[in-house]
């Protein structure tokens, strides 16, 4: 299969490329790794006058603490979140989530700014971003501005980003003492999307009640979806195993799923659910210094 | 590459209404300099621009791993990659395996444990394992397997391939005892 035609332009510089999509107005779209992007314009799913590569542009590919944040660069590859002692050590939800990214040649190419703006559903990167409270910084004609990722995705391929933005940035807030995180999903064949996935980050506070939780659940709905319901089950409780059982219990009503080839709406509801549960113990095991 | 954007070439040789681009590219050590339409795709422009037919189309999704190739020296899926992209860098293929005209260990190792059935997914799964085995010439049985989990065999010949890149990487740490190995 060969894409529709299009013009392709390599700018060396964030602003070249802003200005390219707003010459293309909306008629552009930006190429970083490419594995979303050209298979759905090889299937004429997609087809865009112009594309932006923003592969050439230095400095857009980094993974750094820095003031209150992890900064992560937009074009740093899925494979590169893998190889980071920081992340494994400190972030480990994203280290889960690297693992079971697809495969390992398309973590070669495939970025973390793609990952998280794309706005596919079974992408594995957005719940795990939901369950961090991280925001995404796009550059536009009017500058830079940070958007939640709490906000951002709106349905099925639509964000809040503007046509003319691109994401040069996911920050997310720096870990604190007795944190964990986690994320899971089940694939029907390796490398496939999720039939179902999950992503928890808990805080506990001296007492060893929970603080604060993100829970927050990937291809069961439109879009990644943030489970307030099961956080809020969990802040100021003791976690407990009936209590975070009763908390993963809540995602089934969540989920949103819909029946496909990955599975029947049950048993994605159902997987939501028990994926939900498993997440939630391996991030307590983590917080409390395990796991 | 210039230090601005750079629009299309204004249209030169190529087809039906196509504006072309030119790019310059390194193919298994030799320099490449070729007029492409931006559509193209590295995997054919690898196979139907420069004959290197080594490179298989499989499944054209990037699922399947027959067209595996170094981009600089790590291993994607050209069917999912443009020619433009490549422009300025360095791409291997399977034909740029061999060394001096002998097979290189992963090849030899693939025919030696029968690493092949039909042998369609075999360029693409050689080119994972010489990756591998350039970062990991011990690799266990796991690690082998996570690193395939990109390159599909429908004749589900796994056990030996997975022998085969274990064998290959004995070849390599032999004749390279003290340094680890290099691929």
């Amino acid at each position: 299969m060969i894409p529709p035609e299009f013009e392709y332009y390599a700018p060396h510089s964030v602003d070249e490329a802003v200005s390219l999509l707003r010459r293309f107005d909306g008629e552009a779209k930006v190429l970083a790794g490419g594995h979303s992007l050209i298979p759905l314009m090889k299937l004429r799913l997609a087809q865009p006058r112009a594309l932006v590569d923003i592969n050439r542009i230095p400095n857009l590919a980094y993974i750094r603490e820095e003031g209150g944040h992890l900064k992560i660069g937009a074009i740093t590859r899925t494979g590169e979140l893998l190889d980071s002692p920081l992340l494994r050590k400190s972030y480990p939800i994203l280290t889960d989530a690297a693992q079971e990214i697809a495969d390992p040649l398309v973590r070669n190419l495939g970025t973390v700014g793609g990952n998280v703006c794309h706005g596919d559903p079974g992408n594995d990167l957005p719940a795990c971003m939901l369950a961090l409270g991280a925001e995404v910084v796009a550059e536009g004609p009017k500058g830079p501005r940070t958007l939640a990722v709490s906000d951002f995705y709106r349905d099925t391929f639509v964000t809040a980003l503007e046509p003319t933005e691109i994401v040069v940035e996911v920050r997310i807030p720096k870990v604190r003492p007795h944190q964990g995180n986690a994320y899971h999903k089940i694939e029907k064949r390796a490398g496939d999307f999720a039939m179902a996935g999950a992503a928890a980050n808990l805080i506990l506070d001296g007492s060893g009640r929970v603080e604060s939780a993100g829970v927050a659940l990937t291809g069961v709905g439109p879009t990644a979806i943030l489970a307030r319901p099961v956080a809020g089950a969990l802040v100021g409780q003791a976690p407990d195993p009936s209590r975070l059982a009763h908390a993963a219990g809540l995602a089934e009503s969540v989920a949103e799923p819909s029946t496909d080839l990955r599975g029947p709406i049950e048993y994605k509801r159902a997987m939501a659910s028990v994926l939900t549960r498993r997440v939630l113990e391996r991030a307590l095991a983590r917080a409390k210094g395990g796991g | 590459m210039s230090a601005s954007a750079r629009p299309v070439a204004p249209a030169a040789s190529v087809t039906s209404g196509g504006r072309s681009m030119r790019v310059e590219l390194t193919v298994n050590g030799a320099p490449v300099v070729a007029e492409v339409e931006p559509r193209t795709l590295l995997v054919h422009f690898l196979r139907e621009v420069l004959g290197l037919t080594g490179t298989h189309i499989g499944c054209d999704t990037s699922n399947c791993g027959a067209c595996t190739v170094h981009l600089d020296g790590k291993p994607v899926k050209s069917c999912t990659v443009l020619a433009v992209q490549v422009s300025g860098r360095q791409v291997r293929t399977v034909e740029g395996l061999e060394i001096g005209g002998k097979l290189s260990p992963v090849q030899e190792a693939f025919v030696e444990a029968h690493g092949l059935q039909c042998g369609f997914c075999t360029p693409g799964m050689m080119m994972t394992a010489t990756e591998l085995l350039s970062r990991n010439p011990n690799p266990s049985e796991p690690e082998v397997r996570d690193a395939i989990r990109g390159n599909l065999c429908r004749c589900t010949g796994y056990v030996n391939i997975v022998k085969a890149i274990q064998l290959a990487g004995a070849k390599i740490r032999s004749a390279a005892p003290s340094s680890g190995g290099k691929a």
